[in-house]
């Protein structure tokens, strides 16, 4: 089954004409609404009139992270803020939120991408549907919400928290499908494990995100539940999840790229790379109003592939990623820098900023521990002064990443074992093939 | 006036009071008597030792977390009652007591150490209800 034939299965010279008339369209429209691009082309020296057809967005210089931080937190709009019907939020760097903002049609848009997914994924309006990701400022639980009610499904806000509720739910209203972070459904298994109730669910296919995962969990999580599992993929500034997405035969993610052009990158050049070439992917929003995004560097590493599919689409595919270009963790689908966890130490009085990251994943959910050298300056006698530092901490920290963080207090020095300089993060979870 | 205590700071981990007692012992340091308090992650060890100055430094040198802290010896009959006699003093005064360790204690007497949150209120106390302070100097050299 395919959602939209007409879009996803258009031949790749109407496609590009279509993404040329829409680039034509937005370069326009953010270079006079949008004060940020318009320097930005003003600086190279490009007008509109410049780009005529999608061949031409290798002109248009890149946006990052960065600049959406320096425009915290509407300078980006494109639009009065009136015509605002949402906005969701992801952490920063440095402690302040990265934010989008959505029209009406952007969020239109959003729910027939992730239509689109929810049917590449063998979805239809006749499955129940549990979505476990958080809902909130966090894209991942209204993305999937508004894409399944879009479809038809019965739709499920399960958020994530009660897991023995979820497989409660899942038995008693006999839910056909679930979205969540790959390692939570893992968990999810394990507990149907123990609840001995396998047999009775009627659950038959997963559709997982948010976090990078490899091709033998998902078979792992296929043969545990004896369903089928797919890949979702997105990131809060382009729209959240639904930007692309695995098919039944699970060769490479199919971009939504009358919405989301992709583009690979050379990650130190920048230079564009070729299919099959490994580098840094890039998007520009062909369609959106609110907050319109030219040449966004994701920092994600992946390859291309624009041949058509043994399911008939002809969009791209993206390969399942090969890391990042940037020290950008995802722990339990949260965006985490080590730079956050300077920030929020240095802010408390007396702290060090020499700090270790372990990540792990215990049970199949991810762990934070950050270890914390202790100095004169907050050393105690006193047991019970310890454990008020040790709650500080892991408080500033929770604050600052929006997940829980165990905190280790460690002797002085014993972090910096390292050669050179001091290793900031071991992560222990297998994350790529 | 008040006596100094050595405070180590130590992950609860294999080897790491190890190293504490040996740069002690390797710098001709005894220790009187200690107090190891412990969680499952640190512990924070503590100590009247025969020189707590030097102790710190060559701890210090040898890159150990360590400090000094001030607390009070004071001397006990060996009997029964004679605790509950040196707590109730602190109780009445109002002074919390952090914690106390024992100093030294043999068939006819003994003394405790107590660290507590007012200390020079803590010192006038005992004075004033007749109890005897362990001179710092001669509990260094027990």
């Amino acid at each position: 089954m395919i959602w939209n034939e007409a879009r996803e299965c258009m031949s790749r010279d109407e496609m590009a004409n279509m993404q040329g008339a829409r680039l034509k369209k937005l370069v326009s429209n953010v270079y006079h609404n949008v004060e940020f691009y318009r320097k930005k082309m003003q600086d190279i020296g490009l007008e509109p009139g410049d780009i005529n057809g999608i061949e031409d967005i290798t002109k248009l210089p890149f946006t990052t992270k960065t600049d959406l931080r320096d425009n915290y937190p509407f300078g980006l709009l494109a639009v009065p803020k009136s015509q605002i019907v949402r906005v969701h939020a992801s952490s920063g760097t440095t402690g302040k939120a990265t934010v989008v903002a959505y029209t009406r049609r952007d969020i239109e848009n959003w729910q027939e991408c992730v239509a689109r997914d929810l049917v590449m994924c063998g979805v239809t309006k006749d499955d129940m549907i549990q979505i476990a990701y958080g809902y909130g400022l966090f894209t991942g639980g209204l993305g999937l919400h508004y894409g399944a009610e879009n479809l038809g499904c019965m739709t499920v806000p399960m958020s994530t928290g009660n897991t023995k509720r979820l497989v409660t739910m899942m038995e008693d209203f006999g839910a056909t499908a679930i979205a969540c972070t790959p390692s939570y459904l893992l968990h999810i298994a394990e507990v149907i494990e123990e609840m001995g109730v396998k047999d009775k669910l009627k659950l038959r296919t997963a559709i997982c995100g948010a976090e990078p995962w490899t091709e033998k969990m998902r078979l792992q999580i296929e043969e545990k539940l004896g369903i089928n599992a797919h890949d979702i993929y997105g990131l809060s500034e382009v729209c959240g999840p639904g930007v692309a997405c695995d098919c039944s035969f699970h060769k490479g993610l199919h971009v939504q790229e009358d919405h989301f052009y992709a583009e690979i990158v050379d990650k130190e050049t920048l230079n564009p790379l070729g299919d099959g070439e490994v580098g840094e992917l890039v998007f520009t929003t062909l369609t959106k109003e609110g907050l319109p995004l030219i040449r966004y560097r994701t920092k994600d590493l992946t390859s291309i592939d624009h041949s058509k599919c043994e399911c008939g689409r002809t969009t791209p595919r993206i390969s399942k990623f090969k890391g990042r270009s940037d020290d950008m963790l995802i722990i339990r689908g949260v965006n985490v820098f080590p730079s956050q966890v300077e920030t929020a130490l240095l802010e408390i009085e007396g702290v060090t900023p020499h700090y270790q990251m372990i990540v792990d994943r215990v049970n199949n959910l991810d762990t934070l521990e950050v270890q914390v050298e202790v100095d004169e300056n907050v050393f105690s006698d006193e047991i019970r002064e310890m454990e008020n530092l040790t709650k500080k901490i892991s408080a500033a920290l929770q604050s600052a990443l929006l997940i829980a963080v165990k905190v280790k207090l460690v002797e002085p020095r014993s972090l910096d074992r390292f050669e050179g300089k001091s290793k900031r993060v071991i992560d222990k979870r297998v994350l790529t093939d | 006036m008040f006596l100094k205590q050595l405070t180590v700071f130590l992950e609860n981990r294999e080897g790491r009071l190890e190293r504490v007692t040996d740069i002690l012992s390797k710098n001709n340091i005894n220790i009187v008597c200690l107090s190891l308090a412990d969680t499952s992650e640190y512990g924070v060890i503590r100590m009247i030792v025969s020189e707590p100055d030097k102790a710190k430094a060559v701890l210090k040198e040898e890159g150990c977390l360590a400090r000094i802290t001030d607390v009070l010896a004071i001397s006990m009959e060996q009997k029964a009652g004679s605790l509950n006699k040196l707590t109730k003093i602190f109780s009445e005064q109002g002074i919390n007591i952090e914690y106390m360790y024992t100093l030294n204690s043999s068939r006819e007497a003994g003394s405790m150490i107590i660290k507590c949150t007012d200390i020079e209120k803590g010192f006038d106390a005992v004075k004033k209800a007749g109890l005897t302070l362990v001179d710092p100097e001669i509990a260094y050299s027990m």
